[in-house]
């Protein structure tokens, strides 16, 4: 069948013609969400449920010699104890793409530790009862024998070779021949573009700086929780809150040597993830209790357990330079990235050395980055991965390099800034433009040129991120009033199905309160990957086009059936099918509302699925304005004002594309300014709570501006691209541009907190 | 899983029998803003609390002899929104508006924040500068107190076996007085002093400063009342000069650890800014109550 297709959002792309592309009508999830009707991952309960707690190492590092869990299992209520016993070894290998790679025999040690804890709140046991109160006294009873270890927390502490080694045979990968001695480092990564040393040699003005940023966790307010389940045929149930259900299903299961087929996941509501929930938790304990009793388990965690056992994203000890001739010309840049990873490899460190320089047109770069193991909660994804680490550094340097040019440090951006065909340090040329508007989008701003009060100033960066596309699915099927259920494997975590309903009314010409868009579990639609790397607009979104387009096929097909025409002699216009040809007869354009309503007479249901793997993602870009205020006596900084300029492709869901970008700088601005993990000398968290893990509040902040730059996506039938992420990165070099603006005195060590900033101050009057 | 007997009072008499005769750990409960929090943390397990959120003299807030007296379990809410009670005392209320979230303040105490006992506390620095008065009442009958001599240390007080806070007293206050407090956060709210400092003064007819008190928080195992730091500004119009002897007092008499908060120098530092900052607004106060 190859019905003939308008597509109203086909070539030449004019917004004019779009409909309900850049509206922002409401979420379908909006009233639940703020009625308290939706169900998040702790709301689920089932009869004859326990509950399941896990006891935590007190250590920073210590072997573990043994755990008796006998007084524990034996207390009345308590129906099942698991330790690391109750998991299959798995294979040491790292699987996947190298900038994501995973190991399973890490995983595996990360949910549960096996012959040692790596930090303080990792798991070592967990217990199933019939109370919560049980299920506490019952981990007071497990007796677990610890050796004491001396631990590493800081980057550069634990790359030193007398360091305490949490691994005591790990070689460090990416270097040839490899080392002979085991170490902390677990990965060398090195790009290489030009020649840097000739490079350098051509530059009129180097600047060169050291950094050190803390690892900062991604904050969701919603803490890790499930429910799982075992029938009597071995399959597994799980209800759970994460950026992606399928892959709940596929660690869960290999962490329970399962089928795949076997586990089924249902997507909660979810609070938050930012990265932080794409890797799993308490999904396999509660799986593992379950299975061992046969009742239903709920776990969830305490917001101390989310501080003290889920992954920050990195922090960091950087050093980067970089040269340009008198012009403003850049000719070299040379950067050194060492990240923690916590307790397991695998930082975004890769991510960070290619994202760093690749808004500018460079033609020597090098970057080499560490991946570092020490006795921190292993890292996880946290917006932008890596990205905002690198860029703190790169483009404080920028920053400072326009000053010593006496350039403005946006001309100076402008002047080099990547477009398609520019080479990135990891070979491929970039394939879109975008940034260059984004430098251009704040020149042109009213805030740019803005008069400041005393001890104030402003601070200009920019960014750069990937964005994926890859693996999803959606079905789009007719209900017989004519409305119409679109279904994805995206959870929803940032507004997306209101965004994926507006791209199905868009393409099949109705109205938005017409289509209802779900989240399926993984037992309904196909495979579609996290709801990560700002892919899911994207990708989910061509599935859901492509889906779309067979259903208009399909329409268009019943439609000629009824007009007795053939297939090929009917289009789709305005959700309407029409007669190609106007001599094809004096029929009236049929609504897809009558087609659905004879669908029984014509066929059947009408629906279809997509699934796609998508390629094509075009990267994001952001530039960003900070203007602050700094208190001269106490060091605390005031965010005035703060505008981020990004590319946005097109907006799909105006709105939320803005809420994503204000919710980036706030991230930002609270990683600049107070986030930070506070330790004692035995390596415990001394701030795992919010009072004082200082994310922002509502009245530290200014309203964030937003500027949507719209160069399109040619590969997205609307022009996307993904929003969720790059807005994030620019900020805190931002925030420290403007520091150093307002105070003459250039901050190198995240957060900027006032003892901080106060220094800086003091030690500019000495 | 230890049993907890929980008791809500509606007189003093009766709260005071509670407390005396317990067996185990007893606890006063107000608003339970800082009990419920460290109890579910595992950090306090009392066997007995003892609600006195029903007892009437806890509670209300009124007039007495020129003055004010409010009940050591009157939430923070009503306290910043009686009118009368803001406009004689700002600095008191501006401080008690700093303690947690308006959701907070609607179950938070005054005296549940005194008796707490964080250095930290908003309100008690602010209480000290204001000269009020702690009811306290036992089984041996009823003592006022002043309030900088009921926290001893961080989560300690003066208080004997079966004591409690009834209620505050803050007197009459002359003409041209003027109170205030500022804090230092790192966040604008939902935040822990770092440092602390509450100012309250008397100005005479020509606008010297005949009386003065001042009062540090968070810089010390409790709060702290600096009479040397108040000797700075007494006899003075506020000037320039004083306040920068106010601020040199202030610093000197700091003595802070250093911890997740701040650092020794920083608090030692802040402290006198805040400080002077405070007196200026106090000293603004006072000019308007002429």
């Amino acid at each position: 069948m190859d019905a003939k297709v308008i597509k109203p959002e086909a070539e030449g792309r004019d917004d004019n013609a779009l409909k309900i592309v850049g509206t922002s009508p409401v979420r379908p999830d909006g009233v639940p969400k703020v009625t308290g009707l939706a169900r998040y991952g702790a709301d689920f309960a089932l009869p004859g449920m326990l509950w399941g707690a896990i006891l935590r190492s007190p250590h920073a590092h210590a072997r573990i010699r043994a755990i008796d869990t006998s007084k524990a299992g034996s207390l009345t209520g308590v129906k099942a104890v698991i330790t690391s016993a109750d998991f299959p070894e798995q294979k040491y290998e790292f699987v996947g793409p190298e900038r994501v790679a995973i190991n399973f025999w890490h995983m595996t040690r990360n949910v549960m530790a096996r012959e040692k804890v790596l930090y303080e709140g990792h798991a070592v046991a967990a217990v199933a009862a019939t109370s919560k109160a049980i299920a506490e006294a019952a981990l007071r009873l497990i007796e677990v024998d610890y050796e004491p270890l001396p631990h590493v927390i800081d980057v550069d502490a634990a790359m030193q070779p007398d360091a305490p080694l949490l691994f005591e045979d790990m070689i460090t990968r990416g270097v040839e021949p490899p080392p002979k001695n085991a170490s902390n480092i677990s990965k060398r990564t090195e790009l290489n573009l030009g020649d840097v040393d000739a490079g350098f040699a051509a530059a009129d003005e180097i600047v060169e700086m050291s950094f050190k940023t803390a690892p900062v966790h991604q904050g969701y307010i919603e803490p890790h929780a499930c429910l799982a389940r075992f029938d009597a045929k071995g399959q597994g149930e799980i209800w759970a809150a994460s950026q992606g259900h399928f892959v709940v299903r596929a660690f869960t299961a290999r962490l329970l040597n399962m089928n795949i087929g076997d586990v089924l996941v249902h997507p909660a509501e979810i609070g938050g993830g930012f990265g932080g929930k794409t890797v799993i938790y308490v999904e396999p304990l509660a799986a593992a209790l379950s299975r061992k009793c046969g009742h239903p388990v709920k776990i969830m965690m305490s917001r101390e357990d989310v501080f003290k056992s889920t992954g920050p994203t990195s922090g960091s000890s950087m050093t980067v330079k970089i040269g340009a001739r008198k012009d403003g010309t850049l000719v070299a840049a040379d950067g050194l990235f060492k990240f923690q990873a916590g307790a397991f490899p695998g930082s975004p460190v890769m991510n960070a050395t290619m994202c760093g320089f690749a808004p500018y047109n460079i033609p020597n770069v090098r970057s080499v980055g560490y991946d570092v193991v020490c006795n921190r909660p292993k890292s996880a994804a946290y917006r932008a991965p890596g990205s905002p680490i690198s860029a703190f550094a790169v483009e404080s340097v920028m920053d400072a390099l326009a000053a010593k040019l006496g350039m403005d440090p946006l001309k100076f951006r402008l002047m080099n800034a990547c477009k398609t065909g520019t080479p990135t340090a990891w070979g491929p040329k970039h394939a879109h433009d975008g940034y260059a508007e984004t430098v251009k989008a704040l020149l042109a701003h009213p805030a740019y040129a803005a008069p400041l009060g005393k001890n104030q100033g402003r601070g200009f960066a920019s960014g750069f991120w990937f964005n994926n596309g890859g693996e999803s699915s959606a079905t789009v099927h007719v209900n017989e009033d004519g409305t119409v259920v679109v279904a994805t494997g995206s959870m929803d975590i940032g507004g997306s199905r209101a965004s994926m309903a507006i791209m199905a009314a868009e393409t099949l010409g109705i109205a938005y309160d017409d289509v209802r868009a779900i989240v399926a579990d993984t037992a309904s639609i196909g495979y579609t990957h996290v709801t990560g790397g700002s892919r899911v607009t994207f990708a989910t979104g061509i599935a859901v086009v492509e889906a779309c387009r067979k259903v208009i096929a399909e329409l268009c097909a019943r439609a000629a059936m009824i007009w007795k025409l053939e297939p090929g002699e009917v289009i789709w216009e305005n959700g309407c099918a029409r007669p190609a040809d106007a001599a094809a007869g004096k029929l009236e354009p049929m609504p897809l509302k009558a087609i659905a309503a004879k669908r029984a007479l014509t066929g059947g249901p009408i629906g279809a699925e997509a699934s796609v793997n998508a390629g094509g993602a075009a990267p994001g870009f952001a530039t960003e304005l900070c203007d602050v205020e700094v208190d001269p006596e106490t060091g605390g900084v005031k965010i005035l004002r703060f505008i981020v300029a990004q590319d946005v492709g097109r907006a799909i869901h105006r709105s939320y594309v803005e809420g994503q970008m204000e919710g980036g700088a706030v991230q930002g601005i609270g990683w600049a300014l107070n986030e930070e993990y506070i330790y004692d000398d035995a390596g415990r968290l001394l701030n795992a709570g919010f009072l004082d893990y200082r994310i922002p509040v509502a009245s530290d902040l200014p309203m964030i501006e937003t500027v949507l730059v719209e160069v399109p996506n040619p590969n997205h039938p609307y022009g996307a691209k993904g929003v969720g992420e790059v807005n994030i990165v620019p900020a805190m070099a931002a925030v420290a541009n403007a520091i150093n603006n307002a105070i003459g005195r250039r901050l190198t060590e995240l957060p900027m907190s006032p003892p901080k900033v106060l220094a800086a101050i003091h030690s500019g009057q000495k | 899983m230890s049993e907890i007997r929980y008791e809500s009072p509606k007189t003093l008499k009766a709260a005071v029998a509670l407390l005396a005769g317990a067996s185990g750990q007893a606890r006063v409960l107000a608003g339970g803003t800082d009990l419920l929090i460290q109890m579910r943390a595992g950090r306090v397990s009392p066997g007995l609390l003892v609600d006195v959120k029903g007892i009437a003299e806890m509670t209300a807030i009124v007039a007495e002899k020129g003055g004010f007296r409010f009940g050591a379990a009157a939430t923070c809410m009503e306290l910043v929104e009686h009118a009368a009670f803001a406009q004689a005392w700002p600095g008191v209320t501006d401080a008690v508006k700093l303690i947690g979230s308006v959701q907070v303040k609607g179950r938070a105490s005054v005296g549940g924040n005194l008796c707490n006992a964080s250095p930290a506390a908003d309100s008690v620095p602010a209480l000290i500068a204001a000269g009020a008065l702690a009811r306290i009442v036992g089984p041996r009958g009823k003592r006022d107190v002043n309030v900088e001599d009921i926290p001893t240390g961080p989560g300690k007080t003066s208080l004997a076996e079966g004591e409690l806070v009834a209620s505050f007293f803050l007197p009459r206050r002359p003409a041209r007085s003027g109170d205030a407090y500022l804090r230092f956060t790192p966040r604008t709210e939902m935040d822990i002093a770092v440092v602390g400092a509450g100012v309250n003064l008397t100005l005479d007819a020509k606008g010297v400063c005949k009386q003065a008190r001042v009062s540090l928080g968070a810089v010390a195992e409790r709060a702290l009342l600096v009479p040397e730091a108040a000797a700075a500004l007494i006899g003075s119009k506020v000037d320039e000069a004083a306040l920068q002897r106010l601020a040199a007092a202030v610093s000197a008499a700091c003595r802070p650890i250093a911890d997740k908060r701040g650092t020794i120098e920083f608090r030692i530092e802040v402290a006198g800014v805040l400080a002077r900052r405070a007196a200026g607004i106090a000293l603004e106060r006072a000019r308007g109550n002429s």
